[in-house]
């Protein structure tokens, strides 16, 4: 089973007690009223989807109930780094070159 | 490292039947206490374990005790406060009186679940048969609480001594807890 670091318990859980919460750092737009259509649905549901190294959201779901971030390689599934919620998104391509070494 | 911790609040329901009594572990349900789940910002957590009677721990997994208070950390913001069951208004009166100037969140959820002990040489064995996380004492010490899954039901455990275990659950999840436990534990006596 795939073992998930959670910054907040500050261990190592099984996957079981987690919940992906999809692409991370996307900003909600402040005020809504002023995006258009196009605008809005971008903001909904356009993901980057990638291939490599991917920021995403996680919920530690059945611990401590709290959200964070991962850097997760898609292709092999393993995770690289997890951060707590509102620290700097990491520099991806640093990261890529430390996990490829 | 503490081999018990006081674990007081937590006895055997004097008017209940054993759910399971082997000679390698049993299964108690609990009697009531008072459960409050509390939530506030750091800046409020000293206050409120002055007014609850015990430190609301900071460190993750972690539990605080007296003999008539529990705070069992949930997570970096959230705590489940615990006291006799008689004691319920005066804890949540104190609390609210020393922390109006605070944002805060004190719910009343005694009887959304119940905990039942499971204790002896293989608890850790019949825990594990649902409980995904490592339960070895090295990785999981006494003392130490957490929110984990038992099969599909979200439970919370405690660890109050090596082979002992506080295990709350949903009152309408407990039958599904209890009973599964139960199950395989007839693997232990048919040995
Ligand atoms: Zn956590």
């Amino acid at each position: 089973m795939l073992l998930i670091y959670c910054p907040y318990c500050e261990v190592e859980r099984p996957e079981l007690e987690f919940r992906c919460g999809g692409e991370a750092h996307i900003a909600r737009p402040t005020d809504p009223s002023t995006q258009s259509d196009e605008q809005w649905a971008d903001f909904l549901y356009m993901r980057t989807n990638t291939k490599g190294i991917y920021a995403e959201r996680w919920r530690h779901i059945h611990g401590c109930g709290r959200f964070f971030n991962a850097l997760r390689e898609t292709v092999g599934d393993k995770f690289l780094k997890v951060y707590k919620t509102g620290e700097p998104k990491p520099d991806l391509d640093a990261i890529a070159k430390e996990a490829s070494r | 490292m503490v081999d018990q911790v006081t674990a007081d609040l937590y006895v055997p329901d004097a008017g209940e039947e054993p759910l399971l009594a082997i000679s390698s572990v049993s299964i108690l349900r609990a009697a009531p206490v008072s459960r409050l789940s509390f939530r506030c910002r750091d800046d409020a957590r000293a206050a409120a374990g002055k007014a609850f009677g015990v430190a609301l721990p900071a460190k993750p997994l972690s539990a605080e005790t007296t003999s008539d208070r529990i705070a069992f950390w949930l997570g970096p913001d959230e705590w489940m406060l615990i006291a006799p069951e008689s004691d319920l208004e005066a804890v949540s009166a104190k609390l609210e009186a020393a922390l109006e100037s605070h944002p805060t969140s004190l719910v009343d959820v005694s009887h959304r679940q119940e905990a039942i002990l499971v204790s002896g040489d293989r608890a850790v064995w019949l825990l594990n048969t649902g409980i995904p996380i490592d339960l070895d004492v090295s990785a999981f010490p006494v003392g130490s609480v957490t929110r984990t899954v038992f099969h599909k039901a979200p439970v919370m455990v405690w660890r109050t001594g090596e082979d002992s275990f506080v295990v709350e659950a949903w009152v309408s999840f407990m039958d599904y807890v209890a009973g599964l436990l139960v199950q395989s534990a007839g693997e232990l006596s048919a040995a």
